[in-house]
């Protein structure tokens, strides 16, 4: 186990490489740039800035000159945001979208489960049906109709808590984890309750029944088990996703999260942000799906890897 | 993390220094004011945005500065005189005039910020608006070396500044943050670093305390600024709302004193429920549609873009899509520029029936009928209110016309390369004037404006009225030629204009001193809140 | 045992009694009704409403639902006519969630099947793949698409298509992983089936239930996803519109005109819940275990 770790940590370096390269040179071929404005820039000034961001150099030049950096760990200043570098905008977000996303993907995980269990063993009765109803209903209504609803009614119409702001008051943080947590809630009980329906048909949960165990354990350490896999497998990129930000939460709380960096630096051709974001968003996937594969094999033995 | 913990110690530090001095101090005021989008930069040289010069205006002073109603007063400059050619000014710089460090503000330090607002080094967008002084295009291209700037210091306390020709509107220039000073030594220490707090050195009447990107900018009341007695706000803390529906949210849950906008879809609902809170203002700007003058058959009939312009029901639009008290547009110019008369399209005058029977007789006259439709399309980028308008004219001018308007919306920078490239038929375009003058609208379509001139307009009547004004030191002569250009130019309609533009916005009414004015700018210094 | 013979029977009975088990399950007949009646209802929109789907009502400028001017969903707020435009709006939203469905499930759990399966150095490159494929900035991806196929609605699927398989890849390559150690798969292993027919008769069949349940989260997500492509201007182009579309204009009148938020979000919702049954009802009609 632990030499196929190593083995994908060091396989992952080519990905990245290629991530970079693709991204990279993608991202170029996209009309537009970063000093484009309604206001336009005369030629000689934007001659200027170009040449101050390396923009007038061969693309290929530039490529190699970007390699560079990052290897030396410099993501270069955003065009952007010029008074700061593109790791400093990472870094500074991350932990505030760290919290958030943590957060409700661990309330989301064990609600979502618990939730999915119970329907699970209650297949096709009123409890089963008012759980699955209430958890597409959760998963019908998009983050961008919740979110100002919930600002609407929480935060204006009966004034419990703040319509948006982050870092005056912990209660900043309950509306955006709620509408982060519905709808993961809702997706992790569905796959919970149907991969565990599957396993209690199962003949290993069959015979743990049979051998006479607790019910309790029967379902626990035997059938939870299994059902776990799908979740695990969706919980990894979905994981991967909460933790780096949701532009829509951010927007509408105003959190300053790096959710928002994902779009905005793509439309404002912010091509230094945009290449940041994609690496790191990158390793965490990668290091997310790596963490799902050790998962599968703790969860099931039979999961074997050579 | 880390900075995490270091911005909590810094708040419990803070907190524990309020406990402290609580007893003796009176109640701080904070003003909270809702501020658009995230500033791309605070270095006044570089930046380009309304955010950013928000924030500017209440960290800096310049020469001239703008008052509580936008207009340019004295800032560091106690008094100017201009040379009877108009060409050379001379600033007298106040004796109280102190950076936050408390060094004094100097002639030497105007003189290097000049510099380095055109030295092709700093890469500044806004550059050109200094071309009005004398060798400064020639810098900025980079064929002139910065020092040769029309800029000289006479003594620590006397500026003169040279220009290559008279310019009306000069003392309305230098209230342009382009012209303000920077702190020579904090930006040769810190370079790009220089705006944040801690490095920043500035001359207004805040300094900035904490700048948390995509949450808040702080800027505590700076007590070496000249006029600091009379500042009444103690903080204001600048809040990115880049979704307005939210911002308008947070001002009625009491949790911002001022927004910057008002979405279009509240307007009315504000103004009837909240008219004490609710502000309108005219706004130095125009919303227009630009017609590519290349392309058949709108490019090369004016007739046909006369009957374009005069089937938009600007009053309908303005009051049932727009909804902001937007003024109907017949001109490009829009109102209110001192020493200059509005001049508007002759159909201004008719009503909007004549307007119709005449566009319908020219699309007759040209051919276009019910079984050949005059196709048009129109190019704008994602936006709500773009959107909305495009489908009230396409309707107008269906039923009207029975034109044929598709619709094409892109991506902002997609849209721009379109529009540079003129690959479009009509786009929609809108500009907002930087200084109070017709030069800064009607520069735009002069045949040399290069890219900035989307119809692709060339007359030679309206250059060489444009050149002449250019170099004409009386201004009201000044004034004769630049509206008689701006006649030529909308009888040729290579924009149909639309609307000029209304400033909307929230004010508490705990909130003292915001007065209307064209600009918009509100400096906080004004402002006062009980 | 004279395994080949039989096989080609089996195959057939297998998919009718599959069929025959599908319309016993009432739930999902009357999912099906449902779906058939909104699809016909997006088909015949332009005959339905009393206002062609483009037309400004300037009299009714977002005016709330009313019998007496035939709006009987009220009007958006450029006054148009919203009954015939949420009608109109399930026919993107409607073939984008078919479409990525089936994208999801051909794709996505052929190749999630087959790394799963093969294992070793093809699973490595498989999946390292799909990892490249969702780190990409999509928007940049989407840009390309717009300035390739400009307005047309082509664009949408084929942005679509590429994400929508990925999670489900990732999903079966993990039940695979593990159904392929089952002692039935190393059973046909050992009586020397070929892994394509493994992969098909028994990998596949086995990762249903995880599927049916995925495919019911990816339909909404790719109607978002729409709703996001054409917000950014690269998706629909007015005066078409589709569901996301709608509601995300909807959202912004949520507390004065919330009329123009209810209706595309019952019609969305309805569709949901009706994929939702019909997808548990195919699980269980295929479900090997419960014949």
């Amino acid at each position: 186990m632990l030499s196929y770790a190593i083995r994908r940590l060091f396989g992952a370096v080519p990905t990245l490489l290629l991530l970079v390269a693709v991204a990279f040179f993608m991202m170029r071929l996209a009309p537009g740039g970063p000093f484009d404005k309604e206001r336009k820039v005369p030629a000689e000034v934007l001659a200027n800035l170009e040449k101050a961001y390396h923009l007038d150099e061969p693309l290929i030049a530039q490529f190699v000159r970007y390699l560079g950096n990052v290897l030396r760990g410099d993501f270069g200043p955003s065009f952007k945001y010029k008074d700061f570098s593109v790791t400093e905008l990472i870094w500074g977000g991350f932990p505030t979208s760290l919290t958030l996303g943590g957060t409700a993907i661990l309330l989301a995980g064990v609600i979502g489960i618990t939730l999915g269990i119970f329907a699970a063993l209650r297949q096709n009765t009123m409890v089963d049906y008012v759980l699955m109803a209430s958890a597409m209903t959760g998963i019908a209504l998009p983050n961008f109709v919740v979110a100002p609803l919930l600002t609407l009614v929480f935060g204006l119409w009966l004034s419990w808590l703040p319509v948006g702001g982050w870092g005056d008051s912990w209660t900043q943080g309950i509306l955006p984890i709620v509408a982060l947590t519905l709808p993961e809630i809702a997706a992790i009980a569905r796959l919970t309750r149907a991969s565990m329906i599957e396993t209690l048909r199962s003949n290993y949960v069959r015979t743990a029944r049979a051998k006479g165990l607790p019910e309790r354990v029967a379902i626990l350490r035997h059938a939870l088990k299994g059902a776990l896999l799908p979740v695990i497998s969706y919980l990894g990129p979905a994981v991967a996703g909460i933790i780096t930000g949701s532009i829509i939460i951010e927007q509408i709380f105003s959190i300053p999260g790096i959710g928002r960096y994902f779009v905005q630096a793509s439309l404002n051709r912010d091509y230094t942000l945009v290449m940041g974001v994609t690496i790191f968003y990158g390793v965490i996937i990668i290091l997310f799906n790596l963490a799902v594969d050790l998962i599968y094999g703790f969860l099931d033995p039979k999961v074997r890897y050579d | 993390m880390r900075q995490a913990f270091k911005r909590l110690g810094a708040a419990m530090l803070a907190g524990a220094l309020i406990l402290g001095t609580a007893v003796a101090a009176n109640a701080e005021t904070v003003l909270h004011r809702g501020n658009g989008a995230e500033p791309e930069t605070l270095d006044l040289h570089k930046s380009t945005g309304v955010p950013e010069a928000n924030i500017i205006y209440d960290l800096h002073e310049g020469l001239v500065v703008f008052s509580a109603d936008g207009l340019p007063v004295p800032g560091v400059a106690e008094s100017w005189d201009v040379s009877d050619d108009g060409m050379t000014y001379t600033f007298h710089l106040r004796a109280d005039a102190k950076w936050s460090n408390g060094a004094p503000v100097t002639a030497g330090d105007f003189v290097f910020s000049l510099r380095r607002a055109v030295d092709p080094a700093t890469g500044s967008e806004y550059a050109p608006t200094l071309a009005p002084i004398m060798n400064a295009e020639d810098i900025i291209a980079g064929t002139t070396p910065p020092d040769q700037l029309g800029a000289a210091v006479v003594d620590s306390r006397t500026l003169k500044l040279t220009l290559k020709a008279p310019t009306p509107y000069f003392i309305g220039l230098m209230a342009h943050h382009i012209s303000w000073p920077v702190h020579k030594a904090t930006v040769q220490k810190f370079g790009d670093e220089w705006t944040r707090p801690g490095n920043s050195v500035t001359n207004g009447a805040y300094v900035i305390s904490e700048w948390v990107p995509q949450s808040k900018i702080v800027a505590k009341k700076n007590p070496n600024f000249h006029d600091a007695a009379n500042v009444t706000i103690d903080t204001i803390v600048y809040y990115p709302t880049e979704d307005i529906d939210e911002e308008f949210k947070r001002f009625r849950a009491g949790e911002l004193d001022m927004t910057y906008t008002v979405p279009t879809d509240k307007v009315k609902w504000a103004a009837k429920n909240m008219p004490k809170e609710y502000r309108n203002s005219s706004y130095f700007g125009t919303y227009y549609y630009v017609v590519n003058l290349t392309r058949e058959p709108l490019g090369t009939d004016v007739k046909l873009r006369r009957a374009l312009a005069l089937a938009i029901d600007r009053d309908k639009l303005v009051d049932k899509i727009t909804q902001g008290g937007e003024q109907p547009a017949y001109a490009w110019v829009p109102p209110g520029v001192a020493g200059y008369d509005y001049q508007q399209a002759d159909f201004a005058a008719m009503t909007q029936a004549e307007r119709d029977a005449e566009a319908k007789k020219i699309l007759a006259e040209a051919g276009y009928g019910p079984e050949n439709p005059l196709k048009v399309e129109v190019l704008h980028n994602t936006s709500e209110r773009h959107r909305r308008i495009a489908i009230a004219i396409a309707s107008m001018w269906k039923k009207t016309l029975g034109v044929d308007m598709t619709l094409t919306n892109q991506e902002w920078k997609v849209y721009m390369e379109t529009r540079d490239a003129k690959q479009f038929q009509v786009v929609r375009a809108a500009w907002i004037g930087d200084y109070m003058d017709a030069v800064n609208f009607l520069d735009l379509f002069i045949s040399t404006a290069g890219v900035r001139n989307d119809p692709g307009y060339t007359n030679p009547k309206f250059d060489e009225l444009m050149a002449a004004a250019g170099v004409n030191p009386d201004p009201a002569a000044r004034a004769d030629q630049l509206e008689e250009a701006e006649r030529i130019f909308l009888a040729d309609l290579p924009i149909i204009p639309i609307y000029h533009y209304r400033n909307t916005t929230m004010v508490s009414t705990k909130i003292q001193g915001v007065i209307e004015n064209v600009l918009g700018f509100h400096l906080s210094r004004y402002i006062s809140k009980s | 045992m004279p395994l080949e013979p039989t096989d080609e029977i089996a195959g057939r009975s297998l998919w009718a009694d599959a069929w025959a088990r599908l319309f016993r399950n009432r739930a999902a007949v009357a999912s099906l009704v449902a779906l058939g009646i909104i699809v016909a209802l997006a088909i015949l929109a332009p005959y339905l409403g009393a206002y062609p789907y483009d037309e400004v009502d300037w009299d009714n400028i977002q005016t709330a639902p009313s019998f007496e001017n035939r709006h009987y969903f009220g009007t958006d707020e450029n006054g148009r006519d919203l009954f015939v435009r949420t009608l109109f709006g399930g026919r993107i939203s409607l073939t984008v969630g078919v479409a990525a469905t089936l994208v999801s499930v051909v794709i996505g759990v052929a190749w999630g099947a087959t790394a799963g399966f093969l294992g070793g150095r093809a699973d490595a490159l498989m999946m390292r793949f799909v990892d490249i494929l969702y780190s990409l900035p999509f928007i940049f991806f989407v840009i390309l698409l717009s300035v390739v196929f400009g307005r047309s609605i082509l664009l949408i699927y084929i942005a679509i298509g590429a994400v929508s398989w990925l999670d489900m890849a990732r999903i079966v390559r993990g039940q695979t992983l593990s159904l392929k150690r089952r002692e039935f798969v190393e059973a046909a292993h050992a009586s020397g089936v070929s892994p394509f027919n493994i992969i098909r008769r028994h990998i596949v069949p086995n990762t249903l239930g995880p599927v049916a349940v995925y495919v019911t989260l990816t339909v909404p997500r790719v109607i978002l996803v729409e709703s996001f492509i054409s917000f950014l201007g690269m998706g629909v182009q007015e005066p078409e519109t589709s569901w996301g579309a709608l509601i995300s204009e909807g959202v912004r009148g949520m507390e004065f005109a919330p009329w123009m938020l209810v209706s595309p979000c019952v019609f969305l919702a309805v569709t949901l819940f009706c994929f939702n049954f019909l997808g548990d009802g195919l699980r269980d009609a295929l479900d090997p275990k419960d014949r």
